[in-house]
């Protein structure tokens, strides 16, 4: 068990920096998820974590201890890859214990080990099977004992569960984070995405081109957005996004609507409303002209217009919705449900 | 070319690769310019000392009409082997393709003398065409046909090609019929659908389709007919009778261990190894069209 | 087929059956020839179809004198030599092709490509064009008449080490990754990992190259003069200069169908290695 620090984390490729002085600290036992979309730059990070890259400055230290210049296998982490990198010629058994083999442990303590974590993971009949014998899920709870076994300080996921079907991720995403916490090792998890990061992570670190975004709990990242990219990126269905101009703790929505918010900023900002903070409200401030229905049973998503103005805006209410198209529908929001961000940078304001 | 994730440096590649470096170096790469630098040089006729006379010898080669003239009987010999070998391996398997269950049998009879040695190819047919003894001439008697290799330069000639093509039937034939059962049943049947019947599909649909085997087996085939031939003209002809069948690489052997003459022989190595490259180039840029196939 | 006409169905076996047979009938025509005594195989016409004598044939082409009026090594020796420098080249050849492009492919080291180049040109040198010079080094480094002068200088391969560099790419990153952080080096990875990947590559390779040196015929002619070291495939010729003195097409015809056997053999044993072999090396 141990915990990671990243220092000042830069990472390039000849001129281009790809990662830019990340910081982070991961306490013992977390469960950390990178996340963002592709092409951020998380992959390269837990690559990083894994010795697999290079660190072009800054450092990461593993349990206190300076791991830049470690070999991957010195570092005493394991990882499971996206395509699991099964040895496609050996048992489940002999790629479960190749690891213990080359660190030279006694013949029944690897045994103990395989049998252990095979029986943790309810693969204990597959083992004498190749790879290419098992279906999906069965080879990712493999790959998964094959990291077990290491007994490792540190789990390295990348993006493990992204070639299984959607029934089966659900599945194995709750299994992960039983395992996790069985086991309490420190873990890294990356993804593309917000569902499994915000159903996973103690904590999440939101990557966006190479950026720390935020790097926070779920619930943090979810109530106080520290930019428009996160607000947006977690949440379904998405944050709207609206201009307006604040004053007087009132923000004038496009069209003319006035809406309370819980700051005493003033000036233009971008106001962000997620749309199941919307109430329906017959005097609201919000008017939806309806452009289309999705009746998802136990609610409703109305998407449409802000009326009188181009600027889509999504609403989510309870129950079920037979509204035409082209109806209208108010809406009010609690002040403090309301996000107020700077339009040029993105940053959230918090005055 | 490199894989993305690579091992660090260490001392460990350069032994890897030192085995396979050092014979290149030592049997390839240094013969090779020995070779270059041979065919700058003229012994004189006592063989007492040599002289460097940059070109002469290319020079000499190219308004000797012995080399000229083995120059053509090279091509006219690659030609009619790639023609022959390639012709007849496309018939067997055009008919081949059509069966659907026994192809694989006939491939196993077909594919076989891919593994006899060309000298032994040789063996079996000049045995066959023995003036005195053979079947062949035996039967071509009759047909009024006086069969004897050893004074006819034709005959010798058409002997040489037959068994240098018969060797090279199970390679064509292999590669077109791949070539065939790569192109999908649906195409086919499209055409039988449109009316037309089984000899007018295959010239009409499969063998364009496969044109690019063609192509690459034709470069094969070219290269085979220049450089592997040699222990069939060496055992059926020896180049004869005269110089009918000494073609460009039984010339230089010839010319340089038995005549003796090594600027000459080095001079025709250098033109024979311009001619591989030449072909090597051909047949690597046709490979990424294969691939796109 | 798309058609299901009887009638171009027969056609159809028919033009392929005439393949075989056109293609069989050298090889039958040896065997026959192997079958019959030397009083026999004088006369003309040959016989077509076989005779009683082909043990005999075997056995004195095998053991005995083998040719009368010849100075040869025995047949089973020439067969050992061919088998010795057969093995030799094709082993030899994949032993330093696997390394060379393990080393290429998962190292980046100076001269790299420069390395590869320098593979890459043995691709247009075959023996044929530079015969006098190779001769000459190998003569200079005493390898005339031994089995090192066999098969050496012919296991540089450009062809072999293309194809392994090709197999090594398409292996995923992943495993080598994952190799490393179960804590394998260079060498380990090398054995344990890419070795049996390439099982199936290394064998059908083993197929072409036991063939290919197997019918070497113009390099082994040049390096040995000593008869111990005949090989089979060169013996031929020879017996065929003899033929025409003392013309025992028996024992010629015998020897040249001991001569072919075992690489027939093993591309008809080895079908689909050999298609995969031939398919592979040729790109």
């Amino acid at each position: 068990m141990a915990d990671i620090q990243l220092k000042d984390l830069v990472k390039s490729y000849g001129p281009t920096e790809v990662l830019h002085h990340i910081e982070g600290d991961i306490k013992d036992g977390e469960f950390i998820v990178i996340v963002g979309p592709s092409g951020c730059g998380k992959s390269t990070l837990l690559r990083m974590v894994a010795g697999l890259e290079t660190v072009t400055s800054g450092e990461i230290a593993i349990g206190g201890r300076r791991v830049n210049e470690l070999e991957p296998s010195a570092r005493d982490i394991a990882m499971v890859f996206q395509n699991y990198a099964l040895y496609p010629h050996m048992s489940v058994r002999q790629n479960m214990a190749y690891g213990l083999k080359i660190r030279k442990l006694p013949k029944d303590e690897i045994n103990r080990r395989v049998e252990e974590a095979a029986e943790i993971l309810e693969i204990k009949q597959y083992l004498d099977r190749k790879p290419r014998q098992l279906s999906g899920g069965q080879r990712q709870r493999v790959a998964m004992g094959r990291a077990i076994v290491r007994d490792p300080q540190v789990f390295l996921f990348d993006e493990p569960l992204s070639n299984l079907d959607a029934k089966l991720r659900v599945q194995m995403r709750l299994e992960i984070r039983k395992l996790q916490q069985r086991l309490g090792v420190t873990s890294i998890y990356v993804t593309h995405d917000q569902v499994e990061a915000m159903t996973l992570g103690d904590r999440l670190m939101v990557l966006n081109g190479g950026y720390v975004e935020q790097f926070g709990t779920p619930i943090e990242l979810y109530d106080r957005p520290a930019s428009m990219f996160v607000a947006g990126f977690i949440g379904s269905p998405a944050m709207n996004f609206l201009p307006t101009e604040i004053s007087a703790g009132h923000a004038t929505l496009p069209g003319g609507g006035l809406l309370p918010v819980a700051s005493s900023y003033s000036g233009a900002a971008t106001l962000g409303l997620r749309p199941e903070h919307l109430n329906e409200d017959e005097n609201g401030p919000i008017a939806i002209e309806i452009d289309m229905l999705e009746q998802l049973g136990a609610n409703t998503l109305i998407h449409g217009r802000l009326h009188g103005t181009g600027h889509s805006i999504t609403a989510s209410v309870p129950g079920h919705a037979n509204d035409g198209i082209g109806s209208i529908r108010r809406f009010s929001a609690a002040a403090e449900l309301t996000h107020l961000f700077d339009t040029g940078s993105g940053k959230r304001l918090d005055i | 070319m490199l894989k993305r994730v690579h091992f660090p440096t260490s001392a460990l590649p350069y032994l890897l690769v030192a085995p396979q470096i050092l014979i290149t170096l030592v049997f390839f790469i240094w013969p090779a310019s020995q070779a270059m630098y041979q065919s700058f040089l003229i012994e004189d006729a006592f063989g007492l000392g040599t002289e460097f006379v940059w070109f002469e010898n290319f020079q000499i080669l190219a308004t000797d009409n012995h080399y000229l003239a083995s120059f053509q009987r090279t091509a006219v010999f690659s030609l009619l082997v790639a023609a022959l070998s390639m012709g007849f391996a496309l018939i067997l398997a055009g008919f081949a393709q059509r069966v659907v269950r026994g192809a694989m049998f006939y491939r196993t009879l077909l594919i076989w003398p891919y593994a006899v040695a060309p000298v032994l190819a040789g063996a079996l047919w000049v045995f066959m065409f023995n003036p005195t003894l053979g079947i062949f001439p035996y039967f071509l008697e009759f047909a009024g046909i006086t069969w004897n290799h050893y004074l006819s330069g034709n005959q010798a000639m058409a002997l040489v090609i037959l068994a240098a093509a018969w060797k090279q039937v199970a390679y064509n034939f292999l590669f077109y019929l791949a070539a065939m059962q790569s192109i999908p049943n649906s195409v086919i049947e499209a055409a039988a659908i449109d009316g037309a019947g089984p000899a007018r599909r295959f010239w009409t649909i499969i063998f364009p389709l496969i044109s690019p085997t063609t192509f690459f087996l034709l470069v094969i085939n070219m290269v085979y007919a220049f450089f592997e031939t040699f222990g069939i003209i060496h055992a059926v002809t020896q180049g004869g009778p005269g110089t009918s069948t000494t073609i460009l690489v039984y010339k230089v052997f010839n010319d340089g261990f038995v005549g003796l003459d090594l600027g000459g022989s080095a001079a025709q190595s250098v033109v024979l190894m311009v001619l591989v490259i030449a072909m090597t180039v051909v047949q690597f840029r046709f490979v990424e069209r294969k691939v796109a196939y | 087929m798309v058609e299901h006409r009887p009638l171009t169905a027969f056609l159809t076996h028919l033009v392929l059956i005439l393949g075989v047979f056109a293609i069989a009938l050298p090889v039958w025509i040896t065997f026959v020839a192997s079958t019959h005594d030397e009083l026999r195989m004088n006369q003309a016409p040959l016989p077509l179809w076989p005779g009683e004598y082909f043990l005999a044939n075997m056995k004195q082409t095998l053991f005995g004198s083998g040719l009368s009026g010849t100075e040869q090594a025995p047949v089973w020796l020439m067969l050992l030599n061919s088998l010795a420098m057969a093995l030799m080249i094709s082993t030899g050849k994949i032993a330093i092709s696997l390394l060379s492009a393990f080393a290429i492919v998962y190292f980046k080291f100076p001269f790299r490509m420069g390395f590869f180049w320098m593979i890459f040109i043995t691709l247009m040198l075959p023996v044929e064009v530079r015969i006098l010079p190779t001769f000459e080094v190998v003569a200079n480094l005493g390898m005339l008449n031994s089995y090192w002068g066999l098969s050496i200088p012919l296991i540089a391969s450009a062809t072999a080490t293309f194809m392994f560099r090709q197999v090594f790419l398409t292996v995923p990153d992943e495993l080598l990754e994952s190799a490393r952080i179960d804590g394998a080096g260079p060498l380990r990875f090398f054995f344990d990992i890419l070795l049996p990947l390439s099982r199936t590559n290394i064998a059908a390779l083993f197929v072409i190259l036991f063939i290919f040196g197997w019918n070497q015929y113009l390099w082994p002619l040049l390096i040995t003069t000593d008869t111990s070291m005949t090989t089979i495939v060169m013996s031929i010729k020879q017996m065929l200069e003899a033929a025409e003195q003392s013309p025992q097409w028996n024992i010629i015809m015998t020897t040249a169908l001991l001569a072919m056997i075992p690489p027939v053999f093993v591309v008809i044993a080895m079908q689909k290695l050999f298609v995969q072999g031939l398919t592979e090396t040729d790109k």
